[in-house]
């Protein structure tokens, strides 16, 4: 593509023109792109195996050989990090998702239908609503046991109360406009208004809403596996590592450093990538009405 | 005012009501039975049983939650099953640690948020305004168990400055508040300078203009207050999220607290110590939104009147 053919202009002006071409917009598309590739090949991409223990070269700084230091099994850290990208991200991507899916289903139909069943989910969503997140994780972990699986779905659930109030507030100040009311005299069901008119008009800040989610889900997971509740040993996650690493950490702060850093980057061009999305579609308004 | 404040407490009810429920279920939701844990291996079903009736859990479900309201009311949150002491005594030896922490916090991440979210609505799109949305940015991503490490390694450990845990001195309270307060700091600066910017785009601010004040003076001394409304409102609806924080730093830095407790409740599958915990959490955060509320009545008339 040369700077003046068609195809560049077009690309230029598309959404996602405007997203990656702008600086923060493409740095971050850059990273979470590479970052996303280093998970989905690093069995096949990383210097050492995640879980072999040599404890001749435990606790090691960062050298040469090691770049980001052994931990305190002898373990590369650099290698438990990019297997750590692999849970860290598959779980907080699929809870997220889950949770998005779901609290469109619910925030729509209470938005649409309104009446007793509104009632009941907009107060269930205010009471979760005023619990940080943490907190309503933790107890769930505390109820369904430790683990990836309970900590997806305390993710989740975490998260719900949010993407069903911004739905309900999309569908909310869509309802009522014209062109819905002239699809219902037309004869069209509730089923079609709700998924072919009113749910691709709410979906935008929505998906973003839930994109800017995921950055929290990390934190989460990384916390969840710092209490130990998240992803059982031997298998690497962000967090996970830096819950056995703290007990080294006057040690080899190294073990607890580069992970930290890794949860704190991505999160950061997860924020950067959204907001480069929500300028490009021009929904800050849209977003602060949930 | 004063119907306000009956009608929100009144709110309060239900509300109360429900959370309760959903704490007191939690001991239920939980796969496998609590009783089992204290059992010793090889107990006869008859040891089981009677150590069933002294928890009272062979009653029918109603009934023990009735129970279990009735002694809440008289300050009776049951004993504690591992820690065995009254889950109250465990309260009341930890809960002046969190206020004392949350409190400072709090204060901490009002005081610098309002003030950086005021600097950087004032200097919109200037350098400083982006200095302070860059340390927004990256305040409110750091996992803050993570920044409370780093933090304890370079001035605990690194200058020797202070000390690394505990709740002795003064000093220990420093860098948890810290920890907490700077992902506070991020959502108060963030709320201020969004609701400042919204409040000089009013029709009052340009008549201020017009009339000749000088621009520092409407900002600081009208536009401010206005925009201070709806970041109230947040700080009140937050004191959950400072709480939350808290359960993590307190447990980094080894701090007595509700949040220490709670996650050794966790551990240990201390149901009564767990559902103590999760009701003094719950009720903070219900008065925080409380206080968030009637603080913001007192400021403006049109919300006394709109709840009917």
């Amino acid at each position: 593509m040369t700077s003046n053919s068609p195809r560049w202009h077009a690309f230029r002006r598309s959404t996602a023109g405007k997203v990656l071409l702008t600086p923060k917009g493409g740095i971050a598309g850059a990273y979470l792109l590479t970052l996303a590739l280093i998970a989905l090949l690093a069995p096949w991409i990383t210097p050492y195996p995640y879980d072999v223990q040599e404890l001749t070269i435990a606790s090691q700084a960062p050298n040469l050989a090691h770049w980001l230091g052994t931990d305190e099994f002898g373990r590369d850290v650099l290698s438990r990090i990019m297997y750590g990208a692999r849970t860290s991200l598959s779980v907080s991507v699929t809870a997220i998702s889950v949770s998005v899916l779901i609290g469109m289903t619910l925030g729509a139909a209470a938005g649409y239908f309104g009446g007793m069943f509104d009632r009941l989910v907009t107060a269930a969503v205010d009471l979760s609503w005023s619990f940080p997140e943490i907190l309503i994780a933790l107890i769930l972990v505390a109820i369904i046991g430790p683990g990836l699986t309970s900590t997806m779905l305390a993710i989740g659930i975490a998260y719900l109360a949010q993407f069903t109030r911004l739905t309900r507030a999309q569908i909310l100040s869509l309802k009522n406009e014209t062109y819905i009311e002239a699809t219902l005299n037309l004869g069209a069901s509730h089923g079609h208004i709700v998924f072919r008119h009113l749910m691709p008009n709410a979906l935008a800040p929505v998906i973003i809403c839930g994109m800017l989610a995921t950055g929290d889900a990390i934190i989460l997971e990384a916390t969840l596996g710092f209490f130990g509740l998240g992803a059982q040993p031997p298998v690497p996650s962000w967090g996970a590592m830096m819950s056995s690493g703290s007990a080294q950490i006057f040690k080899a702060p190294w073990i607890i450093i580069f992970p930290g850093l890794t949860v704190a980057v991505t999160v950061i061009m997860i924020n950067l990538f959204g907001d480069a999305l929500i300028r490009a579609l021009d929904i800050r308004a849209k977003l602060r009405e949930g | 005012m004063l119907s306000y404040i009956i009608r929100r407490l009144l709110l309060l009810i239900p509300v109360f009501f429900t959370v309760s429920i959903i704490i007191f279920g939690i001991i239920h939701l939980v796969p496998g039975d609590p009783i089992d844990n204290l059992m010793r291996i090889g107990s006869s079903p008859e040891q089981k049983a009677i150590i069933t009736a002294r928890y009272g859990l062979d009653k029918p479900l109603v009934e023990q939650y009735l129970l279990w309201l009735g002694k809440m009311a008289q300050g009776d949150l049951g004993d504690a099953i591992v820690m065995r002491r009254p889950v109250v005594d465990l309260l009341a030896q930890n809960i002046p640690f969190s206020l004392r922490l949350g409190g400072a916090a709090l204060l901490f991440s009002t005081l610098l948020g309002i003030a950086a979210g005021t600097l950087a609505a004032i200097n919109k799109d200037g350098r400083i305004d982006q200095g302070v949305m860059a340390g927004i940015l990256v305040g409110s991503t750091l996992p803050s168990f993570w920044l409370g490490l780093l933090l304890m390694l370079l001035f605990s450990v690194q200058l020797g400055w202070l000390p690394v845990s505990g709740a002795r001195t003064w000093q220990a309270l420093i860098l948890p508040v810290l920890t907490i307060g700077l992902g506070g700091t991020a959502l108060v600066a963030r709320a201020t300078r969004v609701a400042m910017l919204e409040t000089m785009q009013k029709d009052f601010v340009l008549l201020l203009h017009a009339k000749g004040l000088p621009a520092r003076r409407i900002q600081l001394r009208h536009v401010l207050r206005h925009a201070l409304m709806p970041v109230v409102t947040i700080l009140g609806l937050r004191i959950g999220w400072i709480l939350g924080g808290a359960v993590t730093v307190e447990y980094v830095f080894a701090r007595p607290g509700l949040g220490t407790l709670l996650i050794k409740a966790l551990n240990q599958h201390d149901y009564p110590v767990m559902q103590g915990c999760l009701l003094m959490l719950a009720i903070a955060v219900m008065l925080g939104t409380l206080i968030g509320d009637l603080v913001q009545a007192a400021m403006d008339p049109r919300v006394r009147h709109a709840m009917t």
